[in-house]
């Protein structure tokens, strides 16, 4: 056997900043979307779907990493369906428990976290093939990776659409055509088509400063 | 009768699966690079929530909810089963989307090789779960509202995807900025695809 390798060596490092940038797991991988558009109108939820979504990576590769010499390779979707979907109901009961309010607002959305197809990708890319602990970093890693690109669809869509951040005010209410200013919120920043706009326009920026992503 | 065409109307247009709530995006922007795969796709979908949705439906109503069991004897009256409902609703999907791969692989060998390498994809396409779980919320009165929500949502799906396929297609031909080829043009398409659909907005049967 090779030497034990530190905890956080240069490789382990390196599985938990990739996903930030070169191989972030929604504008290069192209994984999770589903659930990452609906839940940014607002910064508030998208933290928490952010947060659920990083336990839920992490616990189930851990968990897939320790059964991957056990599990027969005929039935690992199933097995693997089973973990997160055992991991997502108790993500979700905590959410109803501790903060219901934002729990309502994400409704279907916890539940299609099952879906989310980061969790099955990073399951079956990485966690089948490596040990626990690697298994833990990448889990954390692509989840700060879509939550990043989370909170800053969030950002971008509170500030214009609202006016406010994270629930506080930050263009003051005198400024509204309403109260005889010059200002009015861009509503359509609210609804779900842009959204994707938005993510159009993260892919674009981030690929012109990195452009080894450019595709052909 | 009114009512359903109703439900399947609001389910293409207005609450369509991929411009009102994003979902099955990530086999939507993999699998629109041409007409002829996306159109398998979209029929497997079509296809597969149809028979799920009214399974789950019949789960939810009988097995899950609050006092559901009643059926089975009346002391199980206060058993409340609703927060088991994610990990039923996904065992169901996964089990009949292999279930039907085995069927339409035995009888019909011609529509097993067009759909034949989507229909695994599937249990893990989001548009699925989604609808049972929009389903539970919309709380349907009968199995024929929550059937017709089923193949409406499908159809829009498809169309969807059918259209998004036709239009990349066409682009490839267009000189789209560098960084923005491939996935950010994809996005731009579908965000621009959506304000259309918004134009449904407001519509009442």
């Amino acid at each position: 056997m090779s030497e034990r390798e530190a905890l956080f060596s240069k490789k382990n490092l390196k599985l938990l900043s990739d996903p930030l940038n070169s191989s972030n797991p929604i504008t290069v991988q192209v994984l999770g979307i589903c659930s990452a558009l609906a839940v940014t109108a607002q910064m508030k939820p998208a933290i928490v779907m952010a947060l659920s979504v990083t336990a839920v990576v992490a616990l189930a590769n851990v968990i897939i990493s320790l059964l991957r010499n056990t599990i027969p390779n005929r039935i690992r979707i199933i097995v693997q369906l089973v973990v997160i979907a055992a991991l997502v109901i108790l993500v979700d009961q905590v959410l109803k428990a501790y903060v219901y309010d934002v729990s309502k607002q994400l409704s279907v959305f916890v539940g299609l976290i099952i879906t989310n197809c980061i969790l099955m990708g990073r399951l079956e890319a990485f966690a089948l093939g490596n040990k626990p602990w690697q298994s833990f970093l990448d889990g954390i890693g692509n989840g700060a990776g879509y939550g990043a690109i989370l909170i800053i669809v969030g950002f971008f869509r509170e500030l214009l659409g609202s006016g406010s951040i994270y629930g506080f005010r930050v263009i003051p209410e005198s400024w509204y055509i309403t109260h005889g200013g010059f200002y009015a919120n861009n509503g359509m920043m609210i609804l779900p088509p842009m959204a994707l706009i938005t993510i159009g326009i993260i892919i674009w920026v981030q690929r012109s400063r990195n452009r080894k992503l450019i595709e052909n | 009768m009114e009512n359903l065409i109703n439900i399947f109307v609001k389910s293409i247009f207005i609450e369509n699966m991929i411009f009102a709530y994003f979902l099955g995006m990530c086999s939507y922007l993999a699998v629109s690079k041409s007409v002829k795969t996306a159109t398998g796709l979209g029929i497997a979908v079509i296809f597969v929530l149809g028979i799920t949705l009214p399974v789950n439906y019949l789960l939810e109503k009988y097995v899950l909810t609050e006092g559901a069991l009643k059926w089975l004897d009346p002391s199980f009256a206060s058993v409340d089963l609703s927060f088991l409902s994610f990990i039923m609703f996904i065992a169901v999907i996964a089990s009949i989307t292999q279930l039907v791969e085995m069927v339409v692989e035995k009888f019909t060998p011609v529509l097993y090789n067009q759909l034949g390498i989507f229909l695994p994809l599937i249990a893990v396409n989001c548009a699925i779960l989604g609808g049972s779980l929009f389903m539970q919320q919309k709380a349907f009165l009968n199995i024929g509202e929550a059937t017709v929500y089923a193949l409406g949502s499908g159809v829009g799906w498809f169309l969807a995807i059918v259209g998004i396929a036709a239009i990349r297609e066409k682009i490839q031909y267009s000189q789209i900025p560098a960084p923005l080829r491939g996935l950010g043009i994809a996005f731009i398409i579908t965000g621009l695809m959506g304000i259309a659909f918004m134009g449904f907005m407001g519509i009442k049967l």
